[in-house]
């Protein structure tokens, strides 16, 4: 195991290399520059000003250039100064990354908890009546647009009901305890979690159905076993095998993918930190947060690879690598 | 079901308790919504809205404009000028038309950590902004000061190489702690990155205004107290948060909940949005519309042939009712432009050539032009090549995008053809505009100041080319030696009867050229709860907060 665990860190290295040389690229070659962005926000910046700065920022040299220079610095663990937030970008990343991580975490685990016992349940009842709910409740939560959920949500408990807050982090001048910084996690958490309820719900329903009808679950039944059971002992976890991908892919998706939940509710995390880090031009910020988006999304897959053999002992770690 | 609803009742009597605080507020908090996050606390690098907006709460420049456009000292004593012997002409020693402005500080005047704010902190901050490695956006008022005397701890004397009317406005100049920033200021080039607004901005040392940094959440909220050392007039607030929230929905659901008192009118919503939430929750909050000085044009490509004929353009702005747009879309809260000068700046020129729709001026012009009406109602020429432009703005900015809709109708009413094509702010600013590629027309907003002289607008040396890499803001590229003239003329000439005729020259020939169509001025919404008052918003760059001193709590 060891040893696959080796390779496929190698591996990762590579593909994060060549993902740091076309993100820098692709941010590269969209119109503008910080400079340009500060022209327009500020009229008294004259030619020479922004000639001046240009140079300043090394937006003057090639675009090759600037990178080799932040791959040098970054193998020696600088990752470069955020022009956006004006701190270094691990700074910036840190309190972005703990929120995005709380909230990822919550959501993930919710959606799950609630996703999974409902898919099992309603493969166990196929066309009944509580399958056709469950499928509907997870069709509804599929085509629901999360921005309208959000807002939805907003409406509901902060506006109407009062009951929570529409937005924003808790102060920590405040009266900042556990369960005030719970109040402002509820609504997104929310959103994030019925959004993700749908489509685990739908996986977990339709992997459970295909391996109930295996040969060897009729055995166990042939056997006398009760039917919890043939489903919990025996179908699970070659069930679980496919869902554990969907997990695995969501990770990277809800890192970074999270952006409109997190605008919807004004909370600062990795999803928007992204997006203002490209369109504000913010090289080192943006290169940082995508490549820990892919970082992230490669260590799913990694962790999804190492369940399968834990979930299935006909999979080898060989297997996996080939 | 009876135990049920006694759950339902307990979850909610549990939430609305512990939801007090948010909807509940003392009124020695305020908390206010803004729609932006500063990038950096640093007075003089970066210059951004949301940094001038809460600098107001914690820090007071030397000069700034107040209410009434006018320049007046907020740190200074006493505004100097020619009339009261603050300011004397003096050769410069290139023997140069010079000018010497001198300043007294408030004598009470201290930073937040109990230093007196003294003429150190002025010669430092001269010292970083003219350096050119510091990372300060802008050098030139720093460049044109030759030299700093120091008269007394408090009183200073600046030499400047030029006699410009706006010799005593040194507003741009943010005062730095010398005693905390110096000592980071050791190796300029790494300057922007170790100061101390940047490294440890709660500081108290970096601040003398009201209010105190005390919290800083990154993309989320800033708190501000009471600052102690404060040598002013007592503020009425004990705490001041500024919670960021850039979706305009959930700014206004936050308002409605309780999580926010009011919406900022410099960082909140656009007219039409205040005024959608005027007609619904007008009744609950003070909702106040100042127009200001950012300018909503059309910028005209005059390199283009059809629209270098001046009559085109001028036929262009008979066939549009600017003033049917103010009051349909906008409430009448937007005025409409006639140059790029507000009416509410001193030197507009109320007589001024106007636009109002006028079909049949339209048709003349166009007529006279050589693009007559042909039988399906559209202008084309002897060749039959049609009258017809492409218009551009930032895709996705939903009021221009209706502006565009209405003006395309109402040219075609005309007979002129107008195809809209919209990009990214990313792609129209950072490629189409700067690097003048668009055909005809596009559509953006300026932003100026009080008697801002539109010299990188209107200038033909301004105009943006490849070989002097894309510099200046002349994206229509107007060539008018006259216009060059007065807007060198402008800023030298300190009369201000003679500089007024100046400027009048200026607009009319602005609104005779039309190398721009002027729209509207925007105007900034405030959205205040019923108890707060004293809130004076000024209209141009200089924020509210600056006094905010004079927020009051009534009744």
């Amino acid at each position: 195991m060891s040893a696959f665990l080796i390779r496929r860190t190698v591996h990762s290295l590579i593909v994060l290399f060549v993902m740091s040389v076309v993100i820098y690229g692709l941010i590269g070659l969209m119109p503008g520059d910080p400079v340009d962005l500060m022209i327009s926000a500020d009229p008294n910046i004259t030619t020479d000003d922004a000639a001046r700065l240009r140079a300043i920022y090394g937006l003057d040299q090639p675009l090759w250039s600037r990178y080799v220079n932040w791959l040098g610095a970054a193998i020696t663990g600088d990752f470069g100064y955020s022009r956006l937030y004006a701190q270094p970008v691990w700074q910036a990343i840190v309190p972005a990354l703990s929120n995005t991580l709380v909230l990822l975490i919550s959501s993930l685990a919710l959606a799950l908890a609630i996703a999974l016992p409902a898919g099992i349940f309603a493969a166990t009842r196929p066309y009944s009546l509580a399958d056709y709910g469950i499928n509907l409740a997870a069709f509804a939560g599929i085509s629901m647009p999360p921005f309208w959920l959000g807002i939805l949500l907003i409406l509901v408990f902060a506006v109407t009901l009062g009951w929570l807050p529409a937005g924003g982090t808790p102060d920590a001048a405040g009266v900042a305890g556990s369960w005030e910084r719970l109040q402002f996690l509820i609504l997104p958490v929310s959103a994030l979690t019925i959004a993700g309820i749908g489509g685990h719900t739908r996986y977990m329903r339709a992997s459970m159905i295909e391996t109930l009808r295996q040969d060897y679950i009729r055995t166990a039944r042939a056997k006398g076993l009760s039917e919890s059971r043939v489903v919990l002992g025996h179908a699970l976890r070659n069930a679980m095998i496919p869902v554990v991908t969907v997990i695995a892919l969501d990770l990277g998706v809800l890192f970074s993918g999270a952006l409109i939940t997190e605008s919807v509710f004004a909370y600062p995390g990795m999803g928007k930190l992204i997006y203002d880090a490209v369109m504000g031009n913010d090289y080192n910020l943006a290169l940082v947060g995508l490549l820990m988006a892919t970082a992230l999304t490669l260590l799913g897959n990694l962790l999804a690879d190492v369940a399968y053999a834990a979930l299935d002992p006909r999979i080898t770690y060989e297997d996996l690598d080939a | 079901m009876t135990s049920l609803k006694q759950i339902m009742f307990f979850a909610g009597l549990l939430f609305s308790i512990a939801s007090f605080p948010l909807q509940g507020a003392a009124k020695t908090d305020l908390v206010i919504g803004i729609t932006q996050y500063p990038s950096t606390f640093h007075p003089n690098i970066d210059s951004m809205l949301a940094k001038s907006y809460v600098h107001g709460l914690m820090r007071r420049p030397v000069t700034v404009m107040d209410a009434k456009w006018e320049t007046v000292c907020l740190l200074c004593e006493t505004l100097p000028t020619l009339e009261n012997g603050g300011a004397k002409l003096e050769k410069t020693p290139d023997g140069k038309d010079g000018i010497a402005v001198t300043y007294r500080i408030i004598d009470a005047a201290v930073w937040g950590d109990g230093t007196p704010v003294s003429v150190d902190d002025v010669i430092f901050t001269w010292e970083v902004g003219k350096h050119k490695k510091s990372g300060v956006s802008s050098t030139e008022g720093y460049r044109r000061i030759l030299s700093i005397d120091r008269i007394d701890d408090k009183t200073f004397t600046l030499h400047i190489d030029r006699r410009t009317f706006d010799y005593n406005n040194i507003s741009t100049m943010g005062l730095l702690p010398a005693h905390l920033e110096r000592p980071k200021f050791q190796n300029p080039e790494a300057y922007k990155t170790q100061t101390t607004f940047d490294t440890d901005p709660m500081n108290p040392g970096l601040f003398m205004g009201p209010y105190l940094m005390r919290e800083a959440n990154t993309g989320s909220h800033m708190v501000f107290e009471r600052n102690p050392k404060w040598w002013g007039k007592t503020p009425a607030f004990d705490r001041i948060t500024v919670r960021v929230i850039e979706n305009t929905t959930t700014l206004e659901a936050s308002l409605l909940s309780g999580g926010i008192d009011m919406i900022s009118g410099e960082l909140g919503l656009n007219v039409d949005q205040a005024l959608a939430f005027e007609k619904r929750h007008g009744r609950k909050f003070n909702i106040l519309f100042k127009p200001g000085l950012i300018y909503e044009h059309i910028d005209l490509m005059l390199d283009n042939p059809v629209l270098g004929d001046r009559r085109v353009r001028q036929a262009l702005m008979y066939a549009i009712d600017r003033d049917a747009i103010s009051k349909r879309l906008f409430g009448g809260k937007q005025p409409v432009a006639h140059t790029s000068i507000n009416p509410l700046d001193w030197v507009f020129a109320a007589d001024v050539p106007t636009y109002s729709l006028d079909l049949d001026k339209a048709d003349a012009l166009l007529n006279d032009a050589g693009w007559p009406k042909k039988s399906n109602g559209m202008r084309a020429n002897d060749s039959g090549e049609p009258l017809r432009f492409e218009i551009m703005t930032t895709a996705g900015n939903r009021t221009r995008e209706l502006v565009e809709q209405v003006l395309q109708s109402q040219w075609k009413a005309a007979g002129i053809d107008i195809r809209i094509r919209n990009e990214p702010a990313r792609v129209f600013f950072g490629e189409t505009v700067t690097k003048r590629k668009f055909g005809s027309m596009a559509m953006f907003a300026w932003i100026s100041s009080p008697e801002s002289v539109p010299r990188t607008t209107l200038h033909s040396k301004e105009i943006p080319t490849e070989a002097n890499n894309w510099s200046g803001q002349n994206y229509t590229g107007f060539k008018n030696a006259e216009m060059d003239t007065l807007l060198e003329d402008i800023e030298l000439e300190l009369d201000r009867e003679k500089r007024k005729q100046l400027w009048s020259r200026l607009q009319h020939i602005y609104a005779n050229e039309l190398p721009a169509l002027p729209l509207y001025f925007r105007a900034n919404s405030y959205i205040l709860p019923k108890w707060l008052s004293g809130i004076t918003p000024t209209g141009h760059q200089f924020p509210s907060t600056l006094w905010v001193e004079d927020w009051t709590v009534g009744k």
